[in-house]
Parts: C-alpha cells; structure tokens; sequence
C-alpha cells in the first residue's frame, strides 16, 4: 500500500504542536505549582455520598455570595488542564493521521511507538487529575508532563522515523496487541515513576521541613496513586509480555528465546512484582517501595532507549 | 539440627527473603541483556572473548556469556521457587481455613479502625441488625450478642483476592515447571532446501544443517513428516525493503506418509506450519547460483549448491561450489584436479572498476564474480569443512591454486587452460526452514493465563471487614457504631464503607 505523503506531514505537523502545547502547559503546571497556596488537604468527605439524607445547604435570602475568587497560578493550573486537553486532542489525531497515511497500525517503528506511549501518560495523567481531584494533584502536573515533553522532543528529534510500510516480520495482528499492551503500559507506568520520585521528596520534607517538599502532595496521596496506577498498569504489562511471547512463537520459533529485549521486559516485571511485595513485607513499605518502583520505570525507559539502539538482539527492527 | 533447618526453611520462606530472591533475580538476568549469548549468537560470543582478553575469559569462567544456563541463575530461580511453595503451603492451608470460618468478632472499639462512624437511633438493636444484614447482601455476615445485650454483625467480603493470589503464584509454578519439561524434550533443527521441489523429511539429525537437542532427546524419536519445497517468493518494495516472503510448500505426515498425500500451505513469516505438534518456519531464503563444468573428457557436471548472504539488505551472497573430476578413480589424481568455483554473487549487480556488488535483493540481473581454484580440496580428508567456502590452509600451502578470475553474466563461461569450461547457468532460490519440536509449550501458555487471570482479579479486588455494633443506650435509643477495615489497600474502601454507614445512619436501605 502506497503511503499518502500528505497525510504523514499533517501527521508530523499535528505532533509537533502537540509537543509544543504539552509545553506550554507544563508551564502552567508549574506556575500554579510554584505560587499557588499549597490547598488544606480536602476534607475527607467519607460519609457524603449516594443516598445519604445530607441537610439541604442553607439558603440566606437577600445575600448574594461572591462566587469563590479564583487566585491566579489557580487558573494557570486550569489552563495548563485545557492545554493538555487540547495536545492530547491533536497528539490523537497525530497518530491516526499515520495509521491512515501508511495503512497501518501507527506503531510500527520507535518514533510512532514513542508517540503512542506519551500519549497513553498524557490521557493518564489527565484521568488521574480526575480521580484524585480533591487531594490537589494538579500542581503535579509540570512533574509529570516533563518526561512528556522530552521524550516527545527526542521523538521528532532522534527517532524520527519516516512514514513507511514495515517488514514482513511485523505483519502481525499480534503486533497490534502487544505494541498496544507494551505502550500502554509503558505510558501509565511513567506517571508512578514520576509520582514515587515525588514521594521521597514529600517524606523528606515530612522529616525536616523543606520548602521544595511543602508544595508536593501529602505523602500518602502520592503513595496511593503510585500504588494504584501501577496495580493497573502492571496487569497489563504482564499482558503485554504474554501477547510478545505468542508472537514470538509463531514469527521467530520461539515464545522465549532470552533476546535482549525480552530480557530486561522480564527484569522490569520482576521489578514490579517486587514493587507489590514490598507494599506487603514489614520495613519496605513507605520510602524503599516508592524506590523500586523508580527503578521500574528507569528499567522500561532503558529498555526502549538503550536496547533499542546499543544491543542488537531480534527487537531491533527500529 | 531439627532446630536449625526449621530456621533455614522459615528464612527461606519469609516475605523478605523472597523479595531479596526477587531482586537477586532481576539483577542476574540483567547481564544477559548486555553481554552476547552463546545460545543466541556463538560467533559475537567468540569475538568478545577474543577482544577482551583475561577479562573475556574471567567472564567466560563465570558463566557469564551462558547467563539462562548458569549455575548462579539456575540457584537463585530454583530459591524462589523454593520459597514460594514454602510460602504457598501455609498459605493454602490458611485459605482454606478462612473459607469455613465465620467472620471474626466484633472488635471492642470501633473507633479506632481507620472507618468508622457512630450514630443514635429510635430503631432497636434487632431492627438494626435486620437492616444490616440487608445491606450486607452478597458479604459473609455473622451475628452475634455480646454481654450486656448488644447485638453485633460481623462481615467479610473479597476472598477471590487471596483466591487469585494464589492461584497467580501456583501457576507461575507450573509454569516453571513446564517450562522445565520443555528444556528435556524439545528439539530444533534449522535446514537449507532448494526452492525447485527438492524436499526434506523429518527423519533424523543427520538431516539438519544444525540441530539442538532437549537434555533428554538422543534424535532418534523425531515426528516423522516431509516438506517439498516448489518455489518461493520474495516481494520487495521499491526501495528494497522487503514486503512479504512466500514459501510455496507441500507437506506429508501423519497418515498421509502411508497415502502419499501431499498437502499444499504457504510458509510465511508468522505463519509456521503447524502439523503433529511440530511447527516449521520459514527463516530465511538465498540463492544458489548453478554453474555446469564440461571436463576436457566432454564430461558435464552440474551443481546447485546455495550461497550465503553477505549483505542482508542486498543479498550480496558469498559461497563455493565444489566438483570432482568424474572418471579418476586414482585418488592422487583426483586430488590435483578437484575443482572449486567460488567468489560473489549479485542478484542484481553493478560492477564498478570491476568490482561486483548487488544494487537490489530481488533476481532481476544476476551476476557472479569468481575465482576457479584447481588442485586438492581437502574434502576427502575426512575433516569436515563449511560448504560456503574453500580450505584457505590449502591455499597457502599450494595444494589448491587459483586457475582464474572472471565476472560473469548469465550464460557467460570461463575456458580454463586444459580446455575445461565452467559456465553460469542460472540460478535457483533457497530457504531456510527450521523445525521445533516443544510439546509443554502449550502447558506454558496455559499456566500463563491463569497467571495473568489470577493476578487481575488479586489486583483488583479489595479483601474488606465490617463491623456494625447496636447497643441499648441509657435513653432508650440505641447507638449504632460502624468500623470498617481493608485488608491491605486502604483506598477506595472509603466510599463503599460511608455508603453502607449512612445507609445505617438514615434507617434505608
Ligand atoms: C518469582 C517469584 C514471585 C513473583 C514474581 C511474585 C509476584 C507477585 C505479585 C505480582 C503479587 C501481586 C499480587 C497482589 O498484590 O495481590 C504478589 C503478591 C504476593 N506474593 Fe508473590 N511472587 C513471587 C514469590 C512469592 C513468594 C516466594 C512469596 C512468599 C514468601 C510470595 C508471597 C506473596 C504474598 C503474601 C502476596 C500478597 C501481597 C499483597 O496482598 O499485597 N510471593 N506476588
């Protein structure tokens, strides 16, 4: 199938300013990070919930209330919301765009795997604002979204692979779920691999007060949303490596065969299962967990970076 | 001695030293990724050996260029393996105590629990309990009376957690175990057949080209079955990269070996042949060019013998074909008068101040590049040597002389001074198969997804208690306390619990 060359530069185009607006964002994230007041932590709000017979709020007749000024790095932060918003929008189209242009699942190569793996940690990160949005995460935002940005920069700048037909050894519906499952994964993964790094500052602080630490999230919220991304992402990763074993056996005669990429997928996965084993054995919960689970996504990020390019093994299709 | 081998098997199978285990694991894995392999490229293994000198060699001492089939590996997998039955067997036992059990008994203060909630009602205990017990649907809930005429529920829900936890690690314990099996009884031959109808059948490792055997496979079981190989197809997009390859077989086995019964398939990439629990791939495909020689006698010979890739990309092939002179039966004779043609060959060439290289992998204007040696060949020394090239030892000490040098086009010949002429005649395509032979592969797999089944539902059901307490208060009213507590995940119990607790509160249900 020809690839339609215009589409692949609306593509192009569409991802540069993805990239471009992901930073300004990040920018915002961190204004509203820097000079916003570090919120009270939310009232746990435990028993307000479906069903309960909460007393209606009191009306006061005749006062009009101010509704509640927004300060200014406050709407940075919403700003910064909208900007993601808006980059995953053409971040998306971006990667469709290549699919049509090529006639192909978009992953065929680094750059569009790259592209698809941000792309999953922006639309996380977004959900995970959400999720956690009255434990005030959002000031998080510049944290996470700079990985982001320099991985999608080095996408465009180093990886940058030209729209083309791939070989022979990847026409394979499987290489559509396992790159599905390896970047997915990947990406959500990233956020607890920021959020840990987080952690350790916050409980730093906790012990002898910093300013750095007091702007950061209470530890046990980022504790909670590090465990809980990767309790997702980590299923998923396993999948991942099971569809790339399935694959394997029918493209190279073997589900497993110790090339290098498999290998370091297995030692990250061993990572993270020791990441869920510390969280249940006494004097590694809190601080070394919050480690392992950084070294988990230094493993991931190795294996996509250096395996790739420095050790060739049977993955080096790149 | 009873004492300290409870105490090994109790370290062992502590938490910590499993996730010691663990870690040990990852990093012994780890050097496999970043040093070359035997198993998976013996030549680059040699070469950095070689490069390294002591270094390589200490490393080579410590297995450390055969990582998967280190002892030092080997260990520590079979450790946590050991550990994790030490941890499942209590753990079962356990499990299947707590299945029978009731829900634990209410504990005293149920403020202290990280939920809980208090409230006064007009209801009594026996009607908050009833309404209780409504709530509870689908928990496992017990009643009980305390001293001093309290009435208490008791319930538990999310035993499918541990249910999955379990069945997670048992079956990476079988799938340790299979994968075992997998190493004694498997095999994999690789296999170069002509693409012009020649065959290859499954008989025996004299076979193969190159043949690796399970630890307890001597060849002599292998699946009997047949492959005939009729052509083959490269399509290639204009830049050369390579669009699809397509082996155009016929394959026998099973019943059809006493038929005759061919049957037709198309071996491609990513799709092996999969018949009586073996599977043939297609891994890769050449040429061989055919040169015909005709002896100054008028005698002719033909040969078809494949070359190998030098450029991947290109197919840019190197080789040497190889004849002995027909009708010498004098060996000292033959020895003189052997032949060999050898040199490149360009499926599409250009040839630039005389050098030939390959602009395109696809056959669209062959041409060879060749040296005709004469003399002694070495291939009745009994030594076995490489079919892709000549003897050089034989070379340099004169045996074998060098008698030409020609580039050649299709249909071209070389006349030779005692009137024999080597001709290229054509050419014939090649691939490269190879036969796996894994029957636990399957159990692998299987043990995989339960794996993958056990971990999501471990993952993502929380084990949670509740406890409601209605005890008469001084006025008449009753007081109703809530307490709820997750077994291991605090998070997102908060809501599902103040549901419950103002459901309580507010007397509906
Ligand atoms: C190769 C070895 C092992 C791997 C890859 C592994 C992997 C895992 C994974 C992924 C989980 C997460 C499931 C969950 O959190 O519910 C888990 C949980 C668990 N594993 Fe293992 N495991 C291994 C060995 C062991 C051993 C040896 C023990 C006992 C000493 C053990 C005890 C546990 C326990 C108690 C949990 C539950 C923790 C919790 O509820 O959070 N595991 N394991």
């Amino acid at each position: 199938m020809p690839i339609d060359q215009n589409l692949a530069e609306y593509s192009d185009w569409a991802y540069a300013a993805a990239a471009l607006i992901y930073f300004l964002a990040l920018i915002g994230y961190a204004v509203e990070g820097a000079f916003g007041r570090a919120r009270k932590h939310a009232e746990a709000r435990e028993l307000v919930a479906a069903g309960s017979a909460a007393p209606p709020p009191e009306v006061r007749i005749g006062v009009i209330e101010d509704e509640p000024r927004r300060s200014r790095p406050e709407r940075f932060g919403r700003m910064a919301v909208a900007l993601t918003v808006l980059g995953a929008l053409l971040h998306l189209a971006s990667l469709v765009l290549r699919g049509f242009a090529t006639g192909r699942a978009p992953w065929g190569n680094m750059y569009e795997y790259g592209a698809a793996t941000m792309l999953v940690a922006v639309v996380g990160w977004l959900v995970l604002m959400r999720r956690f949005r009255e434990n005030n995460v959002r000031r998080l935002g510049a944290f996470v979204m700079t990985p982001v940005v320099i991985l999608m920069f080095l996408g465009f700048t180093v990886l940058y692979a030209e729209a083309a037909p791939v070989q022979p050894a990847l026409k394979s519906y499987w290489l559509v779920i396992h790159v599905i499952a390896a970047a997915s994964s990947s990406g959500l993964l990233l956020i607890p691999g920021v959020v840990s790094l987080l952690y350790l500052a916050r409980v730093k602080h906790d012990r002898s007060p910093n300013r750095f630490g007091a702007r950061l999230a209470p530890a046990d919220t980022l504790d909670r949303l590090a465990y809980q991304t990767t309790i997702f992402a980590f299923p998923i990763y396993t999948f991942g490596i099971i569809a790339g074993a399935i694959w394997a056996e029918s493209a190279w005669g073997r589900p497993w065969g110790w090339d290098p990429k498999e290998t370091v997928a297995f030692v990250a996965w061993v990572v993270y299962a020791g990441y869920l084993h510390s969280r249940a054995t006494a004097g590694w919960r809190g601080t070394r967990a919050a480690v392992v689970n950084t070294v988990g996504f230094v493993v991931i990020l190795f294996n996509t970076f250096f395996i790739n390019f420095v050790v060739s093994g049977m993955h080096s299709y790149a | 001695m009873t004492a300290f081998l409870r105490n090994t098997w109790r370290g062992l199978t502590s938490m910590r030293t499993a996730l010691v285990l663990l870690f040990l694991l990852a990093l012994a894995a780890l050097p496999g990724a970043l040093l070359p392999q035997r198993s998976l490229n013996l030549r680059a293994t040699q070469q950095f050996i070689e490069a390294n000198g002591w270094w390589g060699e200490f490393l080579d001492r410590v297995q450390a260029f055969d990582v998967y089939a280190s002892v030092w590996f080997s260990s520590i997998y079979l450790l946590l393996s050991v550990s994790i039955i030490g941890c499942l067997i209590p753990r079962t036992a356990e499990y299947y105590r707590a299945l029978r059990a009731k829900p634990v008994i209410t504990p005293r203060n149920l403020a202290r629990l990280p939920h809980h909630d208090t409230a006064e009602t007009d209801r009594t205990p026996d009607e908050v309990v009833k309404a209780a017990t409504g709530l509870l649907r689908g928990w496992r809930v017990t009643e009980r009376t305390e001293d001093g005429g309290a009435r208490t529920v008791s319930a538990e829900k999310g035993y499918l957690r541990e249910t999955g936890n379990l069945v997670f690690h048992f079956a990476m314990l079988g799938l340790i175990v299979a994968l075992a099996v997998g190493k004694m009884i498997n095999y994999e031959g690789q296999v170069i057949v002509l693409a012009n109808g020649s065959q290859f059948c499954n008989a025996g490792t004299l076979g193969y080209d190159s043949f690796r055997p399970g630890l307890r496979v001597d060849g002599t079981n292998l699946t009997p079955f047949c492959v005939r190989v009729n052509s083959f197809q490269a399509d290639y997009l204009p830049s050369g990269q390579a669009d699809q390859f397509t082996a155009d077989i016929d394959y026998q086995s099973g019943h059809d070996l006493e038929t005759g019964t061919w049957r037709p398939y198309d071996l491609r990439v990513n799709e092996p042949l999969r018949t009586e629990g073996d599977r043939v791939y297609l891994l890769g495909h050449g040429y061989a060019p055919i040169f015909t020689v005709t002896f100054p006698n008028g005698e002719v010979r033909t040969q078809t013998i494949q070359w190998r890739p030098v450029d991947e990309l290109t197919l840019l092939s190197e080789g040497a074909t190889k004849f002995d002179p027909p009708g010498v039966t004098d060996p000292e004779q033959r020895r003189q008068r052997q032949l060999a043609v050898t040199g490149l060959f360009a499926p599409t060439q250009i040839v630039h101040g005389g050098v030939l290289s390959s602009s395109f992998p696809d056959l669209t204007d062959p041409g060879v590049a060749v040296d005709v040696m004469r003399g002694d060949l070495g291939i009745d020394s009994g030594r076995g040597q490489s079919i892709f090239e000549i003897d050089q030892s034989l070379v340099d000490s004169g045996r074998l002389t060098r008698v030409a040098r020609e580039n050649l086009d299709l249909g071209e010949e070389i006349a030779l001074d005692d009137g024999t002429r080597v001709k290229f005649d054509g050419v014939e395509r090649w691939v490269s198969l190879q036969v796996s032979h894994d029957p636990a592969q399957v159990w692998v797999l299987g043990f995989a997804v339960l794996m993958l089944l056990g971990l999501g539902v471990s993952l993502t059901i929380k084990r949670r208690r509740l406890w409601v307490r209605a005890s008469p208060g001084p006025d008449g009213r009753t007081v109703v306390s809530v307490g709820g507590l997750a077994r291991t995940d605090q998070a997102g119990y908060g809501e599902e619990f103040g549901r419950i607790a103002s459901a309580l509160r507010s007397g509906r249900d």
